[in-house]
């Protein structure tokens, strides 16, 4: 690990502010000084933070909670890219390191109807939970744990599973769609449900029900431009959209019946 | 909710008929190479689609898909509009932008549909020459066209809103692929291949007849 880099930068930061969800909010310019390449992003906006509040200034709010790239509270669109400049990275794993002394750094909160902005930097991302409410689980009588191999399910499978799983649910894809879109979190959850045995009991009503929540939560149509999957810190592929437009479909065709 | 109320649903729609009007589009460019055999055989190509009763009900098919089409289309696109009331101050530019050819397809939809509605007025509906070949009386389009096409600004028009056109279907094409359901980790490069190859010769077919006609002015 670094450590041993005693570079320091300074920047130029244009943050967002604004006061509440009904504020019009607007950019602010900021200093950044002596910022140790070796910190994060979210530690740089700590340092940024304590110098506010020791000046007696309101510090910027930002979301961030686990701050290793797993729990997907974290957001921000630096530079016009969510997470920053780096692909398969949360912005909690951005390293000042990928900035060069005198940037100036645009940093502005994900921007979606379905997002609404709490305050400076934070966003309401309710609007997923309520699209996993509509579909995305298993129903199952709880009990003692199952173990681990009782069911068996193939490698391949598993993997494909598993890479649909990966989606930490912190919102970069809706960010980063021109239609601030949630297509491709909706389809990772309803694909990696229906990859595996435990799913499929509910496979169809699931796609169909979490398909229409997303829309009913302003959230665009998707326009397949790819947007969505090169800003994911977890690289989720865009075969996911495919599957839940095939699921869904499925499940129309069903239910006329 | 039904199918036709979601977005997928509509989205499917826009597919199905765009992939149709795909099919059009190569056809019309096939039969536009006619050109290149002789007047006659453009002449008498034309007059066997139009003399036939089946006409009406493939123009009212194809009228039917081209207004599923757009129709849809803008629902939907008025729909994302309105997802992103608040616009960023700055757009990506590095690994995480996207491509302009899928950016900008509701507005280069736009243009072709006016481009489709000035050529519909200009040829279907436009002069009605006359030819004589033995006994029939048929319409003469081929005159029609080498009479448009010595215009230099239409034919630059022209030439343009069918590039358009083809930018156009090298992200549609294989987006409505998608769309459908239609995504493999080995295969879907090729259907973008398939998409791009299919554009490309789609327009320089469309391409090649004006600026024969022009040239040999
Ligand atoms: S803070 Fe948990 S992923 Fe960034």
């Amino acid at each position: 690990m670094g450590g041993s880099d005693n570079t320091k930068i300074n920047l130029k930061l244009k943050v967002w502010r604004q006061k509440g969800p009904n504020d019009a909010g607007m950019f602010q310019d900021y200093d950044a000084k002596d910022i140790s390449v070796n910190m994060s992003f979210l530690e740089m906006l700590d340092v940024m933070n304590e110098d506010l509040i020791s000046s007696g200034q309101e510090p910027i709010e930002f979301d961030h909670d686990c701050r290793e790239g797993i729990c997907g509270t974290c957001s921000l669109v630096i530079n016009g890219e969510p997470h920053g400049p780096d692909r398969g990275v949360t912005t909690c794993q951005l390293h000042m390191r990928r900035f060069q002394n005198g940037d100036t750094v645009v940093i502005e909160p994900f921007r979606a109807k379905a997002f609404p902005i709490v305050k400076d930097l934070v966003v309401d991302r309710s609007a997923f939970d309520r699209i996993i409410q509509a579909g995305g689980y298993i129903s199952t009588n709880t009990g003692n744990a199952v173990d681990a191999n009782a069911m068996p399910i193939g490698k391949d499978i598993a993997d494909e599973a598993f890479k649909s799983a990966a989606c930490i649910g912190c919102g970069a894809c809706v960010a980063a769609c021109k239609n601030a879109s949630a297509s491709l979190f909706t389809s990772a959850k309803i694909s990696h449900l229906a990859y595996v045995p435990q799913g499929q009991a509910e496979k169809s009503e699931r796609a169909f029900n979490m398909v229409v929540q997303m829309d009913e939560e302003a959230f665009g149509a998707c326009t397949n431009t790819g947007a969505c999957s090169a800003a994911c810190p977890k690289e989720i592929s865009l075969e996911n959209i495919a599957i839940m437009n095939r699921e869904f479909a499925k499940a129309s065709g069903k239910r006329r019946k | 909710m039904s199918y036709l109320a979601t977005t997928i649903g509509r989205k499917q729609i826009v597919g199905i008929c765009g992939l149709g009007l795909s099919l059009f589009i190569l056809v019309h460019m096939l039969g536009n190479l006619l050109v290149f055999v002789s007047p006659q055989a453009y002449n008498e190509y034309g007059y066997l689609l139009t003399s036939n009763k089946l006409i009406y009900i493939a123009e009212a098919g194809l009228l039917a898909i081209f207004l599923g089409h757009v129709v849809y289309t803008i629902i939907l696109s008025l729909k994302n509009k309105s997802a992103r009331p608040s616009k960023y101050a700055v757009t990506a530019k590095g690994e995480k932008k996207t491509s302009m050819a899928s950016k900008t397809m509701i507005y280069q939809g736009i243009i072709i549909l006016i481009f489709i509605v000035h050529h519909l007025i200009t040829f279907k509906f436009g002069e009605e020459y006359e030819v004589q070949y033995g006994e029939v009386v048929m319409r003469d389009l081929y005159r029609l066209m080498t009479e448009v096409f010595a215009q230099p600004l239409y034919v630059a028009w022209y030439v343009v809103a069918v590039i358009l056109l083809g930018y156009h279907l090298s992200h549609g094409f294989s987006s409505s692929i998608k769309t459908l359901g239609f995504y493999h980790p080995k295969h879907t490069p090729k259907i973008d291949m398939l998409g791009w190859l299919f554009s490309a010769i789609v327009t320089l077919g469309f391409i090649s007849q004006p600026l024969f006609i022009y040239l040999n002015n």
